[in-house]
């Protein structure tokens, strides 16, 4: 039978390629061994400051899981900056409760734990609720999409700039181009802008279309959205350039999928992050769509400045600055000097 | 006068391989030499050193009186590389350009070269055609055309007449022959072709990275009573 030559081939091809089977064999349990951890983790206790008083409902909360705190004062600044999930202000027996709805999952629930306690108490009323960020229409789609443009643009930026890099290797116009007098940072920035110019085009109608077609809250300057997406491909492709020396095929690029895009997506903020285990949450600070995603999703729906990002866009530079050192000396393989 | 490539004493390893052995070899200007040897006997290492792309582990390189690496030496030397080396999706002329650019040369200079170099190699009329088009030959003669674009003194070519045929060789050579003649570039060539060697002015063999032999080719047959460079291969060591 032929068919057992072709078998017998391929198994023998996959023996030698010793990286592609660990992937296949050990990538899998990588990932899900992170999402065990990601979906383990309890999402932590809805925080409610309470100003105001009044003894009876007092009693109730006090019976509710809310983590509760009494003040004398409060107001929407130190909610978001306390992240305190909700805020019921009593006056003269009016209730007020204020949401931060950073997540709207988080608002429902206070909304429901609320209810849920005034329940067969004098004041089962309504309470007008008023939101610190979003509205009431706020749906998750509004939290995800911008951490989404930034993954994408990143996604893309690196496999198509890694490519890129692994095809002028393999094909040896790395080696004639390092052959004629251009420096070794010439190449290097010589990808960035060139490849940066399209992964500027791309975020640029990811962008326009996310806001004006698909109607995505926008509540910040789109130019900070520009500015933090154009860092965004610039570390992609730094990153990508500099793995696609490890790679010697198109699939073995394709092979870092799994390994260095899918595990930065549990740390965007798609999953809660705020019940995540501490080691958890310090494995997301080493990626960089960490920050893309808290910059992207503070700009689009938090409605944050320049000076409220510009940590983030710090270490977004910072990685960039990395990357591209390295690449920069990883060419001296082919060229001493 | 002085030799335009001199190498002394050079030696490489790789993994504890040793691929060139300690060698000598002197090259002078004007003059064609021709690398021989079987693949495999560190043809390919002993040239990316000398263009710069590798370090030698001991010995010493010096090329135009320059002791390599020296990045202005890259300006001076052409260098053609075993496989085509080609943007695929640009064409002939786009291909050209690029590299021209890269020597840094004016607007009128990059049109002046690119016409010579493309006439030189016979692709002036499929300049514009994207080189994903273009035959074996042709993307040999293309990346012959961009070794020799910047107008340098010495040209490097690693096996250029591998896939072309046996009429566009001819032509070839006798450019070959020209440029040192009436251009007095100095030529590195390597070959396994036993009638282009008979063409150079000096040959060395390479074996397992030394040079078992070296001389004018009549020198070589003499040496060995041959008729044919074969027959000296042969008597030399027993084939390859």
């Amino acid at each position: 039978m032929r068919m057992f030559a072709l078998i017998k081939r391929i198994t023998q091809q996959l023996r030698k390629d010793k990286r592609t089977l660990a992937l296949l064999f050990v990538a899998p349990l990588l990932v899900l061994t992170l999402m065990y951890f990601i979906f383990d983790s309890e999402p932590s206790d809805l925080k409610l400051v309470v100003t105001g008083s009044n003894p009876m409902i007092n009693e109730v909360l006090e019976q509710s899981d809310f983590e509760l705190m009494q003040k004398e004062k409060y107001s929407k600044d130190q909610m978001a900056e306390e992240a305190v999930d909700a805020w019921l202000q009593i006056e003269n027996g009016e209730m007020q409760l204020t949401l931060l709805n950073d997540q709207p999952q988080r608002a429902k629930s206070v909304q429901i734990m609320l209810a849920q306690s005034m329940n067969g108490t004098d004041a089962k009323q309504s309470i007008a609720a008023d939101f610190v960020y979003g509205d009431k229409n706020t749906n998750s789609f509004d939290i995800f999409s911008p951490m989404l443009i930034g993954f994408f643009v990143f996604f893309f930026v690196f496999l198509i700039a890694g490519i890129a890099l692994l095809k002028e290797r393999t094909t040896g116009t790395l080696e004639r181009l390092l052959a004629t007098p251009i420096k070794r940072h010439e190449i290097v920035s010589g990808y960035l802008l060139g490849y940066g110019l399209f992964a500027l085009i791309q975020t640029v109608i990811v962008v326009l279309y996310a806001i004006n077609v698909l109607d995505i809250v926008l509540v910040g300057s789109i130019w900070l959205v520009l500015l933090t997406n154009i860092l965004v491909a610039f570390v992609a492709l730094s990153l990508g350039t500099l793995l696609s020396s490890f790679a010697s095929s198109e699939f073995q690029m394709v092979q870092f999928i799994p390994l260095v895009i899918v595990p930065q997506i549990f740390f965007t903020g798609i999953f809660p992050l705020d019940g995540m285990a501490d080691w958890l949450l310090q494995i997301g600070k080493v990626m960089p769509l960490y920050y893309a995603s808290a910059a992207l999703n503070g700009v689009m729906y938090k409605g944050f400045e320049f000076h409220d990002i510009a940590i983030d866009l710090l270490v977004l530079f910072i990685f960039a600055i990395i990357f591209i050192t390295l690449n920069i000396v990883s060419l001296k393989k082919y060229r001493s000097f | 006068m002085q030799n335009a490539i001199h190498i002394q004493d050079i030696s490489k390893a790789f993994k504890k391989k040793q691929v060139i052995k300690p060698l000598s070899l002197q090259i002078e200007r004007e003059s064609i030499y021709g690398l021989l040897g079987p693949s495999g006997c560190g043809k390919t290492t002993l040239i990316k050193m000398i263009v710069g792309m590798m370090k030698c582990d001991a010995g010493e390189i010096t090329v135009l009186g320059k002791r390599v690496p020296d990045a202005s030496l890259l300006a001076e030397i052409g260098y053609m590389a075993q496989s085509d080396a080609l943007y695929t999706e640009l064409t002939g002329r786009q291909n050209l350009e690029f590299f021209a650019k890269l020597y840094g040369m004016s607007k009128s200079e990059q049109k002046m070269r690119i016409e010579y170099a493309a006439e030189i190699v016979q692709l002036s009329n499929d300049l514009d055609v994207s080189v994903f088009a273009y035959s074996g030959g042709m993307k040999r003669r293309l990346s012959l055309a961009i070794a020799l674009i910047q107008n340098p003194k010495i040209l490097i070519l690693d096996e250029p007449t591998v896939g072309i045929d046996p009429l566009l060789k001819q032509s070839v050579w006798k450019e070959l022959e020209r440029l040192k003649k009436e251009e007095q570039k100095t030529i590195l060539i390597t070959t396994h072709v036993m009638d282009e060697a008979e063409r150079c002015d000096q040959i060395g063999m390479l074996r397992e990275g030394q040079i078992i032999a070296s001389g004018t080719p009549v020198e070589l047959k003499t040496q060995y009573n041959a008729i044919t460079f074969d027959e000296v291969f042969l008597k030399i060591g027993g084939g390859f």
